[in-house]
């Protein structure tokens, strides 16, 4: 564990462009996000469509720049990511299939 | 300047209320009194130095205790108020709206400020010790997860001094939770001490994740892992998961109710029933939270007081994956009489009744644990074996509301809220105090005087149980959660004296806990051994107190129970008697608290709509994380000679 501290401390040394890449992409599609609510009136599945898809780009950029998805290291990444996605797809269609279900 | 008199005295501070005012004196002298004693033992550097500013996951893990014990004491107060109120027909010692603040906090703090923090300080003292690191993975963000908490807890608190308390329940469900029909700033109290709370939980659950993945002893596989570290392990992935959905759902209802957004109003094409929903997606796994590493201590408390293995070690391990799984699939079962239908509840009931079958396999684990064991009956075991029965009782009636049907008829009756309190005091609270017990020698070295501690146990056991078996009577007879008052002539007042006289002898047994704290400081049996219980695992094997380092070296595993196997094979005195390296260790830092400063300025400044105050505590908070970013901290060295000097002193090398 000791030279564990050290390695890191020396790799991070260097300007990380990584992280401020990621950081003004980020930036940039909440934004984005933003304006295309506030500021334009398109019709709303246009609205939703387009947020939508920048939300999945966002998703992509917080994986690839700031959560370290291209480092493998055994099946912990993996087994995350899909019991990851299995909830985010319990929350939306149970959520949908409870609010809607029997008023229409 | 009268503009600012009407200010202070209508909308600042609370007034018209006798108790408060008695709460507001009282708050000013323990203030000064702790300013006085600091500044006359000369302990303000002592107190910066070793505690405020440490990353020690040890003294983190006694400070979470510390503010945990003192939100206990307050939601404990809360709750006697409520009794008292409900003793008898038609009394007038609490108001309908103070009844309501009562019930709002006493939920609240209970669970989020009382029983998490209590736990995770539980798990910092003990589980880093228990897979035999020297810290956890991030200490300094373990000490902004510690600051976060304990400002979110203080800004809640504050509620009832200054501005007044939130009054929508602990569930603050919406459209009652949001501006038009709740004014003032009790709910942004609610929202914004829970976000800061809730941000430092979840980094907590991802240090402790990263620990328990990286950072074992040689030798501990997965599979060796003491019961606790894994509930911790199985508890951080269901924290992971489920506390963003808590952050975006008060983040949401924060946009509502300060800046006029409509996802949760009655008009204007809101959704209140979303809030339900996404509460429970949060809140259903929040009590899975709470309860598995309670199930861990019990886990290790048996077992090491039954002197055996855990029995079924596998089928405890899979039963708690199958249960974090599971955890995420019931949440509609906290409002079933929404009316989403036959087939959603059909559905969600089903799934809610599936979860038992894990929780039932543990607890028949445990008892096979015991078989044919020589039980030693300490406090901490006691606590243990108490907890048994009493959350079975909790369990079943849990199955019993499970049925979506017989539900209508259960929900929102004391029925309810006896099952609920059955398995959270019996579950999470007896845990507590078994850990507490338990691990108290390993932060204080001295164990805590046996006596006292089962006059403490009897008395709250029973206490707890004279408190909440009417409330399942009550139910019955159609008494009603959240009634601050009901008229005579219903026949309830026999079973709510009995429930009220139950709720004081809790009380009297929390006081004799802690005059046993006072008196085992002073008299108790000091631990020289560093290992009082016979224990099995890693943290009986060091010092008590540990050191800062925590082992001198760090021991080889080579089965489960590691600290057990080592004493079977006498491997302890070679183990102690290695040649010591200098060893490297994080440094304190007081950025953390500062941090945790200016949150809590921005969630004051916000909480009263103040958005200058908001804006400029936010931008504090950026500044200490520039500072952060452009700091060069690689940590220092104990060196070999210290490490050498303290374990001699400890009587373990000669």
């Amino acid at each position: 564990m000791q030279s564990d501290h050290t390695t890191t401390a020396h790799s991070h040394e260097g300007f990380p462009w990584k992280h401020v890449i990621g950081f003004i992409l980020s930036l940039i599609l909440t934004v984005a996000a933003l304006y295309v609510v506030v500021s334009l009136s398109l019709s709303t599945t246009a609205t939703i469509t387009i947020i939508l898809v920048l939300a999945i780009f966002q998703v992509l950029v917080q994986l690839l720049f700031f959560m370290h998805i291209t480092e493998h290291e055994g099946a912990y990444q993996l087994i995350a990511i899909i019991f990851g996605i299995f909830l985010a797809a319990v929350f939306v269609a149970g959520s949908i299939w409870i609010i809607l279900y029997g008023t229409y | 300047m009268s503009n600012i008199k009407d200010f202070l005295l209508n909308d600042f501070f609370v007034t018209g209320e006798p108790m408060i005012y008695m709460a507001d004196v009282s708050i000013v002298l323990v203030t000064i009194a702790i300013f006085v004693v600091l500044t006359y033992f000369k302990k303000w550097k002592w107190l910066w130095k070793e505690w405020l500013t440490t990353v020690d996951h040890k003294k983190i893990g006694i400070m979470y205790i510390l503010a945990a014990l003192a939100m206990l004491f307050r939601g404990g107060i809360d709750a006697l108020l409520m009794r008292v109120q409900l003793t008898a027909p038609n009394l007038k010692f609490l108001d309908a709206q103070h009844y309501n603040e009562i019930f709002t906090t006493h939920g609240t703090i209970m669970i989020l400020f009382m029983a998490m923090p209590f736990l995770i300080g539980l798990i910092n003292v003990a589980m880093p010790l228990q897979i035999g690191a020297r810290d956890v993975a991030f200490p300094y963000l373990n000490a902004i997860s510690f600051w976060l908490f304990f400002v979110g807890a203080m800004l809640f608190n504050l509620s009832f001094v200054i501005g007044g308390s939130p009054d929508a329940g602990w569930t603050s469900y919406t459209p009652l939770a949001e501006k038009a029909l709740d004014p003032g700033v009790g709910e942004n109290y609610y929202l914004l001490g829970l976000q800061l709370a809730g941000i430092g939980t979840l980094a907590s659950g991802v240090n402790f994740v990263v620990t328990i993945l990286k950072m074992r002893a040689p030798g501990m596989t997965l599979m060796r892992m003491p019961m606790f570290t894994w509930s911790t392990l199985i508890t951080s992935v269901i924290i992971v998961f489920a506390f963003p959905v808590l952050t975006v759902a008060l983040a949401m209802l924060t946009i509502d109710r300060l800046f006029g957004g409509h996802f949760f109003t009655a008009t204007a094409g809101g959704m209140p029933m979303m809030w339900t929903n996404l509460f429970w997606i949060w809140g259903h796994p929040e009590v899975y939270i709470v309860i598995l590493p309670a199930f861990g201590i019990f886990s290790d408390i048996i077992s090491t007081f039954a002197g055996k293995k855990l029995f079924g070690y596998h089928v405890m391990v899979y039963s708690m994956v199958a249960i974090s799984v599971l955890s995420f699939l019931v949440w509609t079962h906290h409002f079933f009489t929404m009316g989403s239908g036959a087939a959603v509840n059909s559905v969600f009931g089903i799934s809610t009744m599936a979860i038992s079958v894990p929780t039932g396999v543990k607890i028949f684990n445990w008892l096979l644990t015991m078989h044919r064991s020589k039980i030693r009956f300490t406090v901490a075991n006691l606590w243990s074996l108490a907890f048994i029965p009493n959350f079975v009782i909790g369990g079943v009636t849990g199955v019993m509301l499970a049925v979506a049907a017989a539900d209508y008829q259960y929900h929102n009756s004391y029925f309810l809220i006896a099952h609920f309190h059955n398995v959270l005091i019996a579950g999470t609270v007896f845990a507590c105090f078994a850990g507490l017990t338990y691990w108290w020698p390993k932060m204080f070295g001295h164990v805590l005087n046996e006596r006292l501690g089962k006059w403490t146990f009897w008395i709250f056991v029973i206490g707890y149980n004279v408190c909440f078996l009417p409330q399942y009577w009550l139910g019955f007879m159609g008494m009603t959660r959240r009634t601050y008052t009901y008229p005579s002539g219903l026949g309830w007042m026999p079973l709510n004296v009995i429930s009220t006289v139950g709720g004081f002898l809790m009380g009297i047994g929390f006081m004799i806990m802690v005059y046993n704290v006072y008196y085992s400081a002073r008299y108790g049996k000091r631990d020289t051994t560093g290992d009082p219980w016979n224990g099995r695992t890693l943290e009986w094997a060091t010092t008590s107190p540990a050191a800062e380092y925590n082992f001198a070296n760090v021991p080889e595993v080579r089965d489960q129970d590691a600290f057990w196997e080592m004493k079977k094979s006498n491997r302890v005195k070679e183990w102690l008697n290695q040649p010591i390296k200098d060893i490297h260790m994080p440094n304190n830092s007081g950025r953390p608290i500062i941090m945790a400063f200016f949150f809590f300025v921005a969630g004051f400044g916000l909480t009263f709509e103040w958005i200058w105050v908001g804006a400029i505590g936010l931008f504090g908070v950026l500044i200490t994380m520039v500072l952060r970013s452009f700091e060069n901290d690689t940590g220092h060295h104990i060196h070999k000679e210290e490490v050498e000097r303290t374990e001699r002193e400890a009587g373990r090398i000669s």
